[in-house]
């Protein structure tokens, strides 16, 4: 039997929760054992296994001097890496410390802000190395993980759609709640949660960041006919990917 | 009420007549889909009788707007059409084509999944939707290549149609002449008759197995006064339409004016979201996902709705055909409109204001072609 490919796990500025979607694949965890390697998977297991890695999968976002410097590290020992979720590809909610002063919040956090060695941003993995998939959400959905690792051993192109959450929303037979009133972003954000929120009656949050031709300003005005004002869009543009720029670029068209 | 003549095409029922009719269709084995009011909308599902039918509840919709109010009356069909049709039963949105198996020996076993036993009865049938199922046959069945789950779900369903009693704020069937009434295509066509509390079915029967299924539903014989009533009723429905689509030389319009300012005006508005084509009855692309499983064992081929505003559908080597918001809008439109004439002999679209409804910025191709029609040859080099 030849070599199983060797997967490792990076963590950086993030909540752990994307790693865990790859914990909790349950059914198909002995299966991810069974194909992989799991060489390098801090979360899982203390025994780490020296790299280089066949696929590295990088949790979180830059936030430190320490962790731009670590990331390089990272890719030097991965043949193919995959950035999984919203602060791997888009700097994560701390990315709201790019809109203001980042010194302020460590001074009002810390009793000894001298002793934070911080970036002034929260940046994807994509702004400091060259990423070779990135898989987007908050959290990652493990169905599309498990496809994103599936397609990797099988060196296929993984299905991971990058069009609206509407069709996913539609091929579940949900009832819009935007056209019945209210302001949803699932036209705007990419698909792969399989349109949970409108499913519970729920505007789209954008969990998944921008979809591949987000019409921004469109939505806006849409958002704005259902009687949101600026502050209702900026605030919900600048959640789990306020970095990504179509929602960060509209984000600030509304900052009035 | 006693049995009439066997040879008689028009029968009067009652709402007890309409419960029989829908326990007929179960106890002949079928599943009964028709309209229930689920997250604040008239939409497809199974139904068990009455109780599960939007009685006293109808729908007001303008673009890109959807409310349920309270009728004053206890009408079951009373409302015009929702976000679902028929089209979730005979092409459904999700669907596995087949998997294969790789053997310890090296073989390959391939195995398509077994034809799901539904045969339907869709209850509540409106005169445009017939019409778009009939587009899809054509599509699906009428080709060179049978899609043989669309054809085997085709044959086996029975319709149960409803004349349309009122229409709604983005009806446009007088438009495209596929309504207000059902004049084919059906088992059993009803006229839903409210006078005060007096609650009848016309019931119009229109094919050998609607009359056997009919011998089983308590009913009496239509006089030529109730006949005539129905018909007042249709042609009132006829004179209410919300939209109108001047169809005269259309297609000749549109495929003259690819290049008209007026695309690039509506891709400022439109999200490419693919609303308006998941919601039209009559659209018909799907893409396949391959899937394979970790061990690389096992495969399967799944097929999805899809739509030409996605950029995958018209990814090619290199990129995306149409890239722009402008080119997708027009290829929708055109090919709704105009390029399907050429293709399958008639309009791609039946006037059923789904798209237009549903669109959650409310892009209305009714305007849009008014819009060309206002200033053609405009744009042109
Ligand atoms: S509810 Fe949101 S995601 Fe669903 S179709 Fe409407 S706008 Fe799109
Ligand atoms: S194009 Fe619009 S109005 Fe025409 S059939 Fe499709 S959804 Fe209905
Ligand atoms: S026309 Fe409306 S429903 Fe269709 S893609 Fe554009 S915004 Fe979405």
């Amino acid at each position: 039997m030849t070599a199983r490919p060797k997967l490792a796990v990076w963590k950086f500025a993030s909540c752990d929760g994307c790693q865990l979607s790859l914990l909790d694949c349950e059914d198909e965890l002995l299966a991810v054992a069974g194909a992989v390697e799991i060489a390098n998977f801090p979360e899982a297991s203390s025994a780490i296994v020296e790299g280089p890695y066949d696929l590295s999968l990088v949790e979180g976002s830059i936030t430190t001097p320490h962790d731009a410097e670590r990331i390089l590290a990272v890719r030097k020992q991965s043949k193919f890496l995959v950035t999984i979720g919203a602060c791997a590809t888009a700097g994560g909610i701390q990315a709201l410390r790019n809109f203001a002063d980042v010194k302020d919040f460590v001074a009002a956090v810390y009793a000894s802000p001298q002793y934070i060695d911080t970036l002034a941003t929260s940046t994807p993995i994509s702004a400091h190395i060259p990423v070779d998939y990135e898989l987007h959400g908050c959290p990652i959905n493990k169905a599309q993980l498990v496809e994103v690792i599936s397609a990797f051993l099988a060196g296929r192109k993984p299905a991971v759609p990058a069009h609206s959450v509407c069709i996913e929303c539609k091929q579940r037979g949900s009832v819009c709640v935007m056209v019945q009133g209210t302001p949803c972003l699932g036209p705007v954000t990419h698909a792969g949660c399989g349109a949970i929120c409108p499913a519970y009656r729920r505007g789209c949050y954008g969990c998944y960041g921008p979809m591949e031709t987000p019409n921004m300003p469109a939505l806006a005005r849409g958002w704005r006919e259902l009687g949101a004002d600026g502050r209702d869009i900026r605030r919900a543009l600048r959640s789990f990917n306020a970095w990504a720029e179509p929602f960060r670029k509209e984000s600030a068209a509304h900052d009035d | 009420m006693q049995d009439i003549r066997p040879d008689t095409s028009h029968v009067v029922i009652d709402a007890h007549g309409l419960q029989c009719l829908i326990d007929a269709l179960s106890q002949d084995g079928r599943r009964v889909v028709g309209p229930t009011v689920r997250d604040e909308a008239i939409v497809y599902d199974d139904i068990a009788g009455l109780g599960s039918l939007p009685r006293g509840w109808t729908d007001r919709q303008e673009a890109g707007r959807y409310a349920l109010e309270r009728r004053e009356d206890e009408a079951c069909f009373g409302y015009v059409v929702g976000p679902h049709s028929w089209k979730k039963f005979l092409f459904p949105p999700v669907e596995t084509l087949w998997k294969a198996r790789r053997e310890d020996d090296g073989t390959m076993a391939v195995s398509r999944p077994e034809r799901p036993a539904d045969r339907f009865a869709f209850i509540g049938v409106r005169a445009c939707e017939i019409e778009a199922i009939a587009i899809q046959d054509r599509v699906f069945e009428q080709g060179p290549y049978t899609d043989t789950a669309y054809a085997a779900r085709r044959s086996d369903a029975f319709i149960v149609a409803v004349n349309c009693g009122q229409a709604g704020g983005t009806c446009f069937c007088v438009s495209m002449e596929t309504g207000p009434r059902a004049t084919h295509g059906f088992d059993l066509a009803l006229t839903e008759m409210i006078e005060g509390a007096e609650h009848r079915f016309l019931v119009e029967i229109g094919s050998e197995e609607g009359r056997s299924v009919m011998a089983q539903v308590p009913h009496v014989r239509a006089d030529e006064a109730r006949i005539g009533a129905a018909s007042a009723i249709v042609e009132r429905t006829a004179a209410q339409m919300g939209r109108h689509l001047d169809t005269d030389g259309l297609k000749e319009l549109l495929q003259g004016n690819l290049e008209h300012p007026r695309w690039d005006d509506v891709a400022d508005r439109c999200l490419t979201c693919a609303n308006c084509t998941m919601v039209c009855p009559t659209c018909f692309c799907s893409t396949v996902e391959d899937h394979s499983d970790l061990a690389n064992r096992e495969a399967e081929r799944v097929r999805k709705w899809d739509s030409c505003f996605t950029m995958d559908f018209s990814y090619i080597h290199g990129g995306s055909v149409r890239a722009s918001t402008a080119s997708r809008y027009r290829q929708w439109m055109t090919h709704k409109l105009a390029n399907w004439i050429d293709q399958f002999g008639t309009s791609g679209c039946v006037g059923c204001g789904r798209c237009i409804t549903w669109c959650p910025v409310g892009i209305d191709l009714t305007q849009e072609a008014a819009a060309i029609r206002a200033t053609p040859g405009e744009g042109r080099s």
